[in-house]
């Protein structure tokens, strides 16, 4: 297993500095330019001077090699710095927004609770439906329950997040009043009234995003429990005098996790995507809102470095799918 | 094609039965699917409304009216209003009401439906284009295989959204002095959304390439010495059809659903040059006064896309002969 975790691991070497090297590529054909908003009364030898020192008169080598020392060396650093009071990162340069003018993991420290908070809200409460939801619908295949699943989930599948979004925000806030429109990051819950307007303001991004998710893990997990039902183990068990509810919840669905399982983790990056329509529409200000307004604002090494992260989460996540797999399904591993 | 395709289905010596073509077959297979008639219906009405609608229906989407008829034709209400709201600003010549400059809500949407459909179907296009070609090279030709697979790994592994986010903002500019306003837009917005779908259609098309050349019609084929650049065509193309019209459907929505998300964004299509993504993203800061800016474009691209993913669904039925018997 180790030994399979390590081959995994060297694999997502090469990957990663493909995508950095596409990321760091692609911005470097980028039109935007720090300084369009100095004044034009500055002359143009003292703005030379200003690019160069935000790091632009170097090659794109150089650039590219310091764009990545920052990310992986300077940055580890400085958080290892913060969390035990030691000071190695003194003298390293840190990755630096054009927009803001301050550190870029700084501001997306600030943002990322956010971010994380309604997503990973949205994903545990869309696996609790689906997998419910995935085992009953194969169990009565073609039931009533089974079609209108089937329709929801399609329906799911079919509804963008910016329409869902924007019809339950309609329904819910302008026209009954119940939760309101906009997501106000401000709040601190102190108590039980803060609480329950930290909730209320919660459910229509997770709501929307839930149903997405939901849709997506009921299907698989109906066509593979469906898969499972009619082998011969289940026979067995069936024969062996087994209680029902034994053999769907125990043999049947253990085995059905399998593909479920890795399916969960491939698409937990993806709905940091998705994330960043829901985020627009509620105004929620995650990292999903900071890397639109960055690309809005010509903020070069902060678009470079959200996406680099959300390709890091993708990479990752397809790592853990693949440990995931190999543990649960040992035939993989030795292949 | 379909005449070398004729299906040895129907013609056993016990059944005096003609044989059937294999499209009539899968023809009547798709008809059992109910969720995929009725999608096909709706898919090919939508199709007839935006194509032909501007035909028969007098208003001009770009029209802004300009003096008295300004405040006249600005911000009128959808008829059906009249039911709940006797007194709202309709007109029977503008059945969904018009928007904040007084362009007429159903001819945007008609327009906005024509450029929305098509980036879809030559989205669609493209990316399964590339996809077959890379998954037939790479299931055909061994020494291909790994490169090509690991190029798709590495494009999967891509977060596309951002990076098409970026891509629209370096090359709108360039693309725009190219082929114009409109058609710079297009372009760029197919080929991005077309570079980046091929990867599920290619690792499909090369699982079963892969599994076709076990078969004893293509070593047959080889062993007569046909070389590959014939027997791609003749004999494993068509062999891999309905797991590339599937994909195809398939990515008809897609393509539709990442154009609008672009568009509500703001980093699609201009302001003046509506499609049902832009469309949304302009009434949204309103829809408190007017919902039904908001409702009618959403209710479009969901339809669209929901009728679409169950022709996908029929056809794969259809599609797959294990079922079709059935």
């Amino acid at each position: 297993m180790l030994n399979y975790t390590i081959r995994r691991l060297f694999m997502a070497v090469p990957t990663l500095i493909f995508i950095s090297i596409v990321i760091f590529l692609l911005l470097e054909l980028a039109p935007g330019d720090p300084m369009a908003q100095v004044p034009l009364t500055v002359p143009a030898e003292v703005k030379q001077k200003m690019r160069e020192a935000l790091g632009l008169g170097e090659p794109a080598p150089i650039r590219y090699w310091k764009w990545l020392t920052q990310i992986f060396w300077v940055e580890p650093l400085h958080l290892f710095d913060s969390l035990f009071g030691t000071n190695f990162s003194d003298g390293y340069q840190r990755a630096i927004s054009w927009q803001t003018r301050s550190p870029i993991f700084d501001i997306i420290a600030q943002r990322i609770p956010q971010t994380l908070w309604v997503v990973g809200v949205a994903y545990v409460v869309a696996i609790v439906i689906a997998i419910p939801v995935g085992v009953y619908s194969a169990y009565r295949q073609y039931s009533l329950f089974d079609n209108v699943g089937t329709f929801v989930t399609m329906i799911g599948f079919s509804v963008p997040p910016f329409f869902s979004g924007v019809l339950v925000i309609v329904i819910f806030s302008v026209w009954l009043g119940w939760f309101p429109s906009i997501y106000d990051t401000t709040l601190r819950v102190t108590d039980w009234d803060s609480f329950l307007a930290q909730l209320r303001q919660m459910v229509m991004p997770v709501m929307v995003l839930a149903l997405q998710i939901t849709s997506q893990i009921s299907r698989f997990m109906r066509a593979s429990m469906l898969d499972n039902l009619n082998l011969d183990y289940v026979r067995t068990a069936r024969a062996k005098g087994v209680s029902e509810p034994t053999v769907i919840l125990v043999h049947v669905l253990r085995n059905s996790m399998i593909p479920v399982a890795t399916v969960i983790a491939l698409g937990i990056p993806s709905i940091f995507g998705g994330a960043i329509i829901t985020e627009q529409v509620f105004k929620v200000n995650g990292i999903g809102q900071l890397l639109i307004g960055s690309i809005e604002a010509n903020d070069l090494p902060m678009v470079q470095t959200l996406t680099f992260i959300f390709a890091v989460l993708i990479v990752l996540f397809n790592l853990i799918a693949d440990i995931i797999y190999g543990i649960l399904d040992p035939r993989i591993r030795y292949e | 094609m379909s005449e070398n395709k004729a299906a040895p289905t129907g013609d056993s010596p016990a059944l005096p039965r003609p044989p059937r073509s294999q499209w009539r077959d899968v023809w009547d297979q798709f008809k059992k699917h109910r969720g995929a008639l009725i999608g096909a219906l709706i898919f090919l009405s939508i199709l007839l409304g935006v194509f032909l609608g501007p035909l028969i229906y007098p208003q001009d989407a770009r029209l802004v009216p300009t003096g008295r008829d300004f405040i006249r034709l600005r911000d009128m209400r959808p008829i059906y209003v009249l039911l709940w709201d006797s007194g709202a600003k309709v007109d029977w010549a503008h059945p969904l009401g018009t928007d904040n400059i007084g362009r007429d809500l159903l001819a945007r949407m008609m327009l906005g439906g024509q450029v929305s459909i098509a980036v879809g179907l030559a989205a669609m296009a493209l990316s399964v284009v590339l996809g077959t070609a890379i998954g037939v090279l790479a299931g055909f030709f061994r020494r291909l295989d790994g490169p090509l697979m690991r190029l798709t790994d590495l494009f999967l592994a891509l977060p596309l959204l951002p990076l098409l986010l970026v891509a629209v903002l370096l090359f709108r500019e360039p693309l725009k002095a190219a082929f114009g306003v409109e058609g710079g837009i297009f372009v760029l917005i197919v080929t991005l959304v077309g570079l980046t779908s091929w990867m599920q259609t290619a690792r499909i098309v090369r699982g079963d390439v892969l599994a076709l050349k076990e078969r004893e019609f293509v070593l047959a084929a080889r062993s007569i010495g046909t070389p590959p650049r014939r027997m791609i065509p003749r004999h494993i193309l068509p062999n891999v059809l309905s797991p590339i019209m599937v994909s195809a459907t398939l990515g008809i929505a897609s393509a539709i659903i990442t154009e609008s998300a672009l568009s509500f964004l703001g980093f699609g299509f201009p302001p003046d040059f509506p499609t049902w993504g832009r469309l949304l993203n302009d009434a949204v800061d309103r829809m408190q006064l007017f919902p039904e800016r908001v409702i009618w474009p959403g209710l479009a691209i969901s339809l669209t896309v929901l009728s679409v993913n169950y022709i996908g669904d029929g056809l794969r039925d259809a599609l797959d002969p294990r079922i079709r018997g059935r």
